[in-house]
């Protein structure tokens, strides 16, 4: 470890705010909400001292759509939400997909549905993470399980969203999010950072909308030379509406995933504990990891050979990893704080059964239960 | 004479407004506006939302942003405070900008942040086909009124006056000089600047409230505006069923958001060391 490492003592929340800055945010507008708000106090007070803008928008709305024209007019912009907040910013993040303006959305869950258990922490926001906007669209989700985690996957939230042009949702929870824990900030000139990629193309030859050997496009700023349209209808290489064009429909939404495709190596996480040789192999991600990983010690030490396969990316879903660690176990476990939501995508990619351990009533799920329900159908097999 | 031409997307020509729309009109005045204050065409960003007018700014040589549905002003926000240089304009309508978007709109102008929004009021949501909006007037047939409007409208030049707006004009079609004078002041206005411009739609809305052709309602335009300065001359009961136009209102004594965030930000580096935090 270098001389220019700094070791915290930090709650999640705040591990996000300052990871936003190194990453290069020079725009954070949000609207307060449980358990979500410190990221917002906490860049109120940074971000004047580093030469960018807070604000705090009238509501969630107006939050994500003046991220999106900070994000469009070139800069690195975020904001963060909770589960009733995301509802209402998912319209403009499928805004933010079609226009292809890059940004980060905070969503440290909460119990739901609607205000649903204010203070107390869920993972009910998979799907909604997923599908939460209208159409087929792709998307980026990264989940944290720990404090550290928080502030390493905020930094490559925004990377992957520079390079792909695309919202990344950092799907937290209020577990990590109001959590204290160790955490280490690596010398700053180590970390990468990822900007847009921009034209060097003269403003006549340049297409805003047309995308480079990786689907994606460079972008241009405004007010350069470069004069170009902006639209989320269904729209051409130019830029302009398209709308009676099946064809242009066709390639846009093509594109749009095509380029998620071409970097998905760049934007699979997973950590793995124990889970080469396991017969029970426990697939999860966020908070719950954090039980799962002292499930798998137990477990151990009681002899059955127990492994950790935790997801750090979970859109686009990582069916390969998944399949290739799970070939060998006898047993595929899936704890989540909610009825089963990621689990249908695991028994996707391992083509069986998996034994579903949940609870959404705002309480984390414990090693005991998770050691618990695999001894019972252990017992039974 | 201003060379329109010159500030169009020629090839994105024609439009695709029905004829006797008065958002060609606007667009015309926009232009005129722009010309007569010699801003560069790369210094300008015209925003829009949804509806047809919205569909202003595709064939506008700036930069342009078509947004989502109302929330055109907060997407126009987060551009203007991270690229302040840019004159930064919003094209609304009266669904897109009252409606939808009311509550965007009341808070932008309460910020009072540097942008120049032009609603177009036309009464009625047009791109839908004619539902009434909370712009049309009490009485008025719509597809989803057809026994007529209960609701009474906003003004919405009041409303945004009382939410802060610094520069607040109205102006119509027919009085088209006028709207050109008021869009030219609002642009050289520093915080939020609201013209309102009374429109006609004459498909959606003049062919169900009895005014078939464009020219009744231009002339209805003519009949029922009064220009403010000759407000006092009108008794109350003159004034009833007729709407004010010219300068409504403006306050030099407000602060603009970024003046007060840049201040903001030049007491905390001189409160602190270089680069401290
Ligand atoms: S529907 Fe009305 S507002 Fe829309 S283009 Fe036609 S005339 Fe103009």
């Amino acid at each position: 470890m270098g001389d220019k490492n700094r070791i915290m003592f930090i709650q999640g929340n705040e591990a996000i705010a300052e990871a936003a800055i190194i990453a290069g945010a020079r725009f954070f507008a949000g609207y307060p909400i449980t358990p979500a708000t410190e990221i917002a106090e906490v860049l109120a007070y940074r971000m004047p001292q580093v030469g960018g803008v807070f604000i705090q928008m009238e509501d969630e709305i107006a939050s994500i759509a003046a991220v999106i024209g900070a994000s469009m007019a070139g800069f690195k912009a975020m904001t963060a939400t909770s589960g009733p907040g995301f509802t209402l910013m998912q319209e403009n993040i499928g805004y933010a997909i079609m226009v292809e303006a890059p940004c980060v959305v905070v969503d440290v869950q909460r119990g739901g549905p609607s205000t649903g258990l204010p203070t107390l922490p869920a993972q009910g926001d998979v799907m909604q993470s997923r599908w939460g906007t209208h159409g087929d669209h792709p998307i980026v989700v990264l989940s944290p399980a720990t404090v550290q985690e928080a502030f390493d996957l905020t930094i490559k939230a925004f990377n992957i969203s520079e390079l792909v042009r695309n919202p990344v949702i950092l799907l937290t929870d209020a577990v990590v999010g109001h959590l204290r824990e160790k955490m280490i900030i690596t010398d700053e000139g180590e970390i990468e950072i990822i900007n847009r990629r921009e034209t060097k193309l003269p403003p006549e030859q340049y297409k805003p909308c047309k995308g480079g050997v990786d689907f994606v496009p460079d972008y241009a700023r405004p007010g350069t030379g470069y004069r170009y349209h902006v639209t989320s209808n269904v729209h051409d290489e130019e830029g302009f509406p398209a709308t009676y064009s099946h064809k242009a429909a066709d390639e846009l939404i093509k594109r749009l995933h095509k380029k998620i495709d071409y970097y998905r190596d760049k934007l699979t996480y997973y950590k793995s504990y124990y889970a080469e040789d396991a017969d029970v192999l426990i697939i999860t991600y966020g908070c719950t990891a954090r039980s799962a990983k002292d499930a798998v010690k137990i477990l151990r030490d009681k002899g059955v050979k127990a492994g950790l396969l935790q997801l750090q990316t979970i859109w686009p879903f990582p069916y390969d990893v998944v399949e290739g660690y799970a070939k060998k176990a006898k047993l595929v476990v899936v704890p989540e704080m909610n009825m089963g939501q990621l689990i249908g995508e695991i028994e996707r990619a391992i083509k069986r059964e998996a034994l579903g351990v949940n609870r959404a009533d705002g309480k984390m799920i414990s090693p005991a239960e998770i050691v618990g329900a695999i001894k019972g159908v252990l017992k039974d097999g | 004479m201003v060379n329109i031409k010159n500030y169009l997307r020629l090839n994105k020509l024609p439009h695709i407004w029905c004829p006797g729309c008065g958002n060609g009109t606007v667009v015309r005045a926009l232009i005129t506006a722009i010309d007569k204050l010699g801003f560069k065409k790369d210094e300008i960003v015209v925003f829009t939302g949804i509806g047809c007018s919205a569909r202003t700014n595709a064939i506008l040589d700036f930069n342009t942003i078509q947004t989502t549905h109302g929330r055109t002003l907060a997407f126009a926000t987060g551009f203007k405070l991270m690229r302040p240089e840019m004159k930064v304009i919003v094209i609304t309508g009266d669904g897109d900008g009252a409606a939808i978007g009311g509550n965007h709109l009341i808070h932008a102008a309460r910020r009072n942040v540097d942008i120049t929004t032009i609603l177009i009021n036309n009464s009625i949501y047009g791109m839908t086909g004619g539902q009434y909006s909370p712009l049309s007037p009490q009485g008025a047939y719509a597809t989803t009124a057809p026994y007529g409007n209960i609701e009474p409208p906003f003004d919405i030049c009041e409303l945004v006056k009382a939410a802060g707006a610094t520069f607040v004009g109205r102006g119509t079609v027919y009085h088209i000089h006028l709207t050109i004078d008021l869009i030219t002041k609002a642009l050289s206005h520093k915080g939020f600047s609201f013209v309102e411009v009374i429109s006609q739609c004459p498909v959606g809305y003049g062919r169900r409230n009895n005014m078939r052709s464009p020219y009744e309602m231009l002339l209805w335009q003519k009949e029922h505006a009064i220009m403010v300065k000759q407000a006092d001359k009108y008794s109350k009961e003159d004034l009833k069923d007729k709407f004010l136009i010219g300068e409504l209102w403006v306050n030099h004594e407000r602060t603009e958001f970024m003046d007060s965030y840049n201040a903001l930000v030049k007491r905390l580096s001189e409160g602190m060391k270089g680069g401290e935090v």
